[in-house]
């Protein structure tokens, strides 16, 4: 019945908690579910208030800045209505989706109780963490692409096929657009990895999936704010969200892609030490919950 | 994302931890200290003799900025700074900085008739300005620290904007001891700027560009100059605050007429580089904005051709600013810096190779993110193309002759700038007065035209009066954003012996404003004829002009270069980071599948000393040996545990809460790792992940499952979890163990305490491991329930199996178990059989007729204690004395013993264990 290694038969430490069995774990969770939900929703709640508001035009002075002019373009296209989703939405909603569900994943176990059963199993803790990161991950880019996908789609079945309109680059022809637009949209999964780093770190430290969540948005909200704080000066550049919006760059014509590389150099350096660190944390911890 | 395993904190990690901090402590202090610059500054007060006789004394307010690096021994090039109109010396201060950290000897000065110098403002008259200026080069001259060229002479270079740059042009042009300059945004000729004409007039006809003549003299006339305060300085009148009276003359008697005569352009141009280009010999790096309706690209392009055309060095570079677009971007300001750095170093310090004469110009192609202002990336040409573009292109415009209404007093006028407005690009509130204007639409563009110099437009005009004022605009027709007005440009043009029919009517060349734009395909090119505009003055007579353009526009063209992004290094940093991030990650997974191995090779039973029982047997299910923890606050949970859980036993863990139960079973789980001592199960070391782990179910600290999933879906995931086969789970039997029937189906959320319990009992059974560890296992369950629980936890241990179950329940532990351990304060107290333990008890009842004389007998016999319990019975520890010698006393006392019974119940021996301070009730607690 046993094997040599001292295990019962059929075990092998890399077929426990497998990505389709974490994946299932999770997907039948309401907060997935919602969660998802409201990433088709929220385009449309877009749309509708577009639709309801009318078009005041607000006479677009200078001070009001790209959100603004971005705004005000927003309805000419499917294009740019998904970008314009997307720009609402990458500063603080994505965050939140991100840090939920990533910062809830191993801290909700934790708080169940069920991540001791996992790990007398045993699933290796760096499996265990593996596979909840990915499911975790694989979730964050499904509400991202859901979010984007489904602006695109209902943008274009109202405001039509058209190319994209900028503020400054005057129009890009819809093919290179598209294109334009899954680099914007993997630029902003990339600075979104932060959040996930940090929200894992947190996650694997705590019990409480609310403080996981909460901890890691407010640390984005507290770097945005200390980002504003033009007296830092250079200091300011080794903020984890100075770069969150270097995909401006891609709006230009030329693309402009310094700031881009930067801030994804910024965003991998974090994540890495948030994911490394958080590695460490939960591998050489007494789990007590 | 490192996979490895780290144990616990170590004196090396610690170091390791300290020395990481130490760097990063480190460097922010590096970033935060205040560095001592490689110059000394020294404010100081130089007189120098000016005039048109070299002999009035004006003392002007300078700054030296002197390189620490340089000295008489090792001289340096100086550099004097000029500063713009209403400037002092302290508005490039920043300049100054960093072109003496570069190592040049660099000079301030407020020029006078600003700040606190002396003097009036004479708007750079070579009688007065410019021999300011080449006093400042004689007492360049006289530092012993500035490079020389010969006696009196120092190698010197002249950097300026504005009114600055005029000063270089001009003091290059009379003092031969200049040896390179770089003006920026500056003017070729003062009257041509102020009075423009775009068919080629000359300022004779040109038309006055009130608004920015105005906010001109107004900050050097008032405001800025004549202190609020205090005594009017000499030299200040109300009219003309500090400018020369000669000069405030021609501005007042311009603003009133609109016109200037010959004389008064004669005296500009005196003011003017025109007047000297030829004398021009130091190389000149020219830098003129795009974004610049004061003195726009056409001034440096006759700069540059005037001082080009006798062989001197000339580069001409444009970016996205201007008087109306401030200092541009930071890539533009990036570009500027490094070409003047480039052009002194080789002209003054004879380092770096020729610049050459590449032109470079920027063009506003986005949005930065990081600044919140606009992005122009560089392009680059091989030499500089004039106004007229490499190439050109021709775009057809049509539209009938329509006439444009001059208003009475020009107003309502277009809008088209704001001078000095400071807005490069979107925001600009472009406005045109109905029926004052007419436009001239091309077709939708079939491809970009990327325009780079200034387009040209023919014109027919038909007035009235035989005059008309008018203003020519090249718009920008967005189908989709409306029209735009490159940089809010126009060209004013005064036409003159004009028919009153337009059939009569002469076609006229206008040049247009030289703009940096791309016309995008799809869009139309909108040529509008206004008769107004607030920046200009306009006749005041109301007339009807007609007009008529076209058949064409001509577009100047010019292929550049993207200038190649100097941040490549940054590209290669993230392809390096990535590949080091791959790389980490492999090996990290790699690592952790080896240590997977060697823990499984390390935990097995061979070349293990001790805990295992002889060769040919397997070992005990359960060994626990010298088991400690300890943790970082020094708190000890478990002191020190030992016991052996064999085949087909159950072993209760007895103990109070807070003995370190719970502590035991996580540290034999591998949740928690021991200070000291070890667990084997079958003979394999448990480690956090040990493999052998699998053998082993276990509940403990209460259930734990996912709430928003059904009992059966959580234990059928539980078990995928497992990895194992589907059929090694006997699924059905556990679930008959949990008797949660239909309510398996349902969430556990919605479970009460007692399903949940059962459900987590039946999930530690899933697979029937060989070892089974349950911690309270009965907590929540009803009596019948409970034994049910005996029995089934009875039976389970038939075939070998084991159970260790944990709890502070006396009597489950005494009914369930076959064997017992106590621990109390994290140590063990007593452990076998429970038979044994319980047989160690020293206390026997007896129940006797007259317990108070029995009572007496039995304290007179050496019995320790005697306890009364009521009804004739007495509890009495015999301390050692046999209990047949107690009997035969209290017989010998006619004290008749009805019954003798040695206490078999375990609570005595727990009580007598632990200690008397939990002697209250049945629960321990």
């Amino acid at each position: 019945m046993s094997l040599p290694s001292g295990a019962a038969g059929g075990y092998r430490p890399g077929a426990t908690l497998s990505f389709t069995t974490e994946l299932r774990r999770q997907a039948s969770r309401r907060r997935t579910r919602l969660t998802l939900g409201f990433m088709v929703a929220l385009p449309l709640i877009v749309l509708a208030a577009f639709e309801f508001g009318g078009r005041s035009g607000g006479g677009g002075g200078g001070d009001r800045g790209q959100f603004a002019a971005l705004a005000d373009i927003a309805t000419s296209g499917g294009l740019n209505f998904a970008l314009f989703t997307l720009l609402v939405s990458s500063s603080f909603l994505l965050v939140v989706v991100v840090a939920l569900f990533c910062g809830d994943t191993v801290a909700s176990e934790a708080s169940w109780g069920s991540l001791r059963y996992l790990l007398a199993i045993p699933v290796p803790r760096g499996r265990l963490l593996g596979s909840k990161l990915l499911v975790s991950l694989l979730s964050s880019l499904v509400a991202l692409l859901l979010l984007t996908g489904t602006a695109l789609l209902v943008g274009t079945l109202r405001y039509g096929w058209h190319p994209l309109v900028t503020t400054v680059a005057g129009e890009i022809a819809s093919g290179p657009a598209l294109l334009r637009l899954a680099g914007i949209t993997g630029y902003v999964a990339v600075t979104l990895l932060v959040t996930a780093g940090l929200a894992f770190l947190l996650s694997v430290s705590t019990d409480a999936p609310l403080g996981a969540v909460g901890g890691a948005v407010l640390l984005q909200i507290l770097s945005s704010i200390l980002d504003q704080i033009t007296a830092l000066g250079q200091l300011r550049v080794a903020l984890p969200t100075h770069y969150a919006e270097a995909w401006l760059g891609l709006l230009s014509n030329p693309v402009q892609t310094d700031d881009m590389v930067k801030g994804a150099i910024s965003a991998l350096s974090y994540s890495a030490l948030f994911f490394g660190w958080a590695w460490y944390r939960f591998l050489s911890k007494d789990v007590v919950s | 994302m490192g996979k490895r395993r780290w144990p616990g904190l170590t004196p090396s990690r610690l170091l390791a931890g300290l020395l990481a901090l130490v760097l990063l402590a480190g460097a922010v202090a590096w970033a935060a200290w205040p560095r001592t610059p490689g110059y000394t500054t020294r404010p100081l007060t130089i007189t120098v003799r000016t005039g048109p006789e070299g002999t009035t004394p004006v003392a002007l307010d300078a700054t030296y900025y002197r390189p620490r690096s340089a000295s008489a021994a090792h001289p340096t090039a100086a550099v004097l700074l000029a500063h713009g109109f209403g400037g002092t010396k302290d508005s490039v201060a920043e300049d100054a900085r960093d072109l003496a950290g570069r190592g040049y000897a660099v000079l301030t000065w407020t020029a006078e008739g600003f700040g606190h110098s002396g003097g009036q403002i004479h708007l750079d008259s070579p009688d007065w300005e410019v021999k300011d200026a080449e006093g400042l080069v004689s007492w360049l001259a006289a530092r012993p620290e500035v490079l020389k060229d010969g006696p009196g002479d120092p190698r010197v270079g002249v950097v300026g904007a504005s009114y600055g740059g005029a000063l270089a042009l001009l003091l290059a042009g009379y003092d031969r001891r200049v040896d390179a300059i770089v003006p920026e945004i500056t003017w070729n000729d003062l009257a041509g700027a102020f009075l423009p004409e775009s068919t080629g007039a000359g300022p004779g006809q040109g038309v006055f560009k009130k608004a920015w003549a105005g906010l001109l003299f107004g900050e050097g006339g008032t405001s800025l100059a004549r202190p609020l305060t205090g005594p009017v300085p000499p030299g200040v009148t109300p009219a003309c605050g500090r400018f020369a009276p000669d000069l405030c003359r021609i501005y007042l008697s311009v603003a009133a007429t609109g016109t200037a005569t010959a004389d008064q352009i004669a005296l500009l141009r005196r003011h003017s580089p025109a007047s000297v280009l030829s004398r021009i010999t130091a190389p000149t790096l020219l830098i003129q904005g795009e974004a610049d309706s004061l003195f726009p690209l056409s001034e440096a392009d006759a700069n540059a051709r005037g001082i080009a055309a006798h062989g001197t060095p000339v580069e001409v570079a444009w970016f996205t600013g201007g008087h109306d677009g401030g200092q541009g971007p930071p890539s533009d300001r990036d570009r500027l810096r490094f070409l003047t750095a480039r052009w002194l170093d080789h002209y003054l310090l004879h380092r770096g190779s020729a610049p050459g004469t590449a032109f470079t110009y920027s063009r506003v192609a986005g949005i930065d993110a990081a600044s919140d202002g606009v992005v122009a990336p560089g392009f680059s040409v091989a030499r500089y193309p004039g106004l007229g573009g490499r190439r050109t292109t021709t775009v057809p415009i049509a539209g009938p002759p329509q006439p444009a209404v001059n208003p009475p007093g020009g107003t309502p006028a277009a809008v088209s700038v704001l001078p000095g407005g400071g807005g490069s690009g979107a925001a600009l509130a472009v406005h045109e007065v109905p029926g004052q204007h007419a436009d001239f639409l091309s077709a939708p563009l079939r491809s970009t035209v990327e325009v780079v110099g200034a387009p040209r437009v023919r014109l027919r005009v038909a007035s009235p009066t035989g005059e008309a004022v008018l203003f020519v605009k090249l718009y920008d027709l967005d189908p989709a954003a409306g029209a735009t007005l490159p940089q809010g440009l126009v060209a004013p043009v005064r036409l003159t012996g004009l028919p009153a029919s337009i059939a009569g009517a002469r076609p006229v060349t206008v040049t247009l404003p030289a703009i940096v734009h791309e016309f995008q395909a799809g869009h139309r090119l909108r040529v509008t004829v206004a008769t107004s505009d607030q920046a200009y003055a306009t006749p005041d007579q109301p007339a009807v002009y007609t007009v008529a353009a076209g058949p064409t526009v001509t577009l100047p063209v010019v292929q550049g270069e993207p200038i190649a992004a100097p941040d490549l290094a940054w590209r290669w940093a993230l392809a390096g980071l990535l590949a080091a991030l791959t790389i980490a990650l492999v090996a990290a997974i790699r690592l952790g599948r080896r240590r997977h191995r060697r823990l499984a090779l390390r935990s097995s039973p061979a070349g293990r000393e001790g805990g295992g029982p002889a060769r040919g047997e397997e070992a005990a299910p359960l060994v626990v040996e010298g088991l400690r923890k300890e943790y970082a606050d020094g708190l000890v949970a478990v002191s020190r545990v030992d016991f052996v859980v064999g085949r087909g036993q159950v072993v209760g863990l007895l103990g109070p809460n807070g003995a370190g139960k719970t502590t035991t079973l996580r540290m034999l789980l591998g949740l928690i790792r021991p200070t000291a001592g070890s667990v084997h199960v079958f003979g394999h070391r448990v480690v956090p992940g040990a493999p052998v782990l699998s053998r082993l179910g276990a509940l403990v600290e209460g259930p734990g499952f996912l709430p928003h999933l059904s009992g059966l879906d959580n234990l059928r995931l539980f078990w995928r979890a497992t990895g194992r086969p589907e059929a090694d789970a006997r699924l059905d039997e556990v679930l008959e163990i949990a008797a949660l029937g239909a309510a398996v189906h349902r969430r556990v959320g919605t479970y009460s305490h007692g399903m949940k319990q059962r459900l987590a009992v039946a999930q530690a059974m899933l697979g029937m491991p060989d070892l089974l560890v349950l911690d309270e296992p009965t907590d929540g369950l009803d009596p019948p329930q409970i034994a049910e629980m005996r029995r089934v936890l009875r039976r389970y241990v038939t075939g070998g199996r084991a159970v260790l179950v944990s709890s502070h329940l006396l009597a489950e532990v005494e009914q369930t178990c076959t064997h017992v351990v106590v621990v109390h304060r994290g140590e063990v107290v007593a452990a076998g059989p429970v038979d044994e333990v319980v047989g160690d008890s020293p206390s026997v009842q007896f129940d006797v007729s007259d317990p108070a004389a029995a009572e007496e007998v039995l304290r007179r016999a050496g019995v320790r204690s005697v306890a009364g319990a009521g009804d004739g019975s007495l509890v009495a520890e015999l301390d050692g004395t046999p209990p047949a010698v107690v009997v035969a006393a209290l017989v010998r006392a006619g004290v008749g013993v009805n019954r003798v019974v040695p206490r078999r119940r375990l609570e005595d021996a727990f009580l007598a264990l632990v200690g008397g301070e939990a002697r209250s009730g049945r629960e321990v607690s």
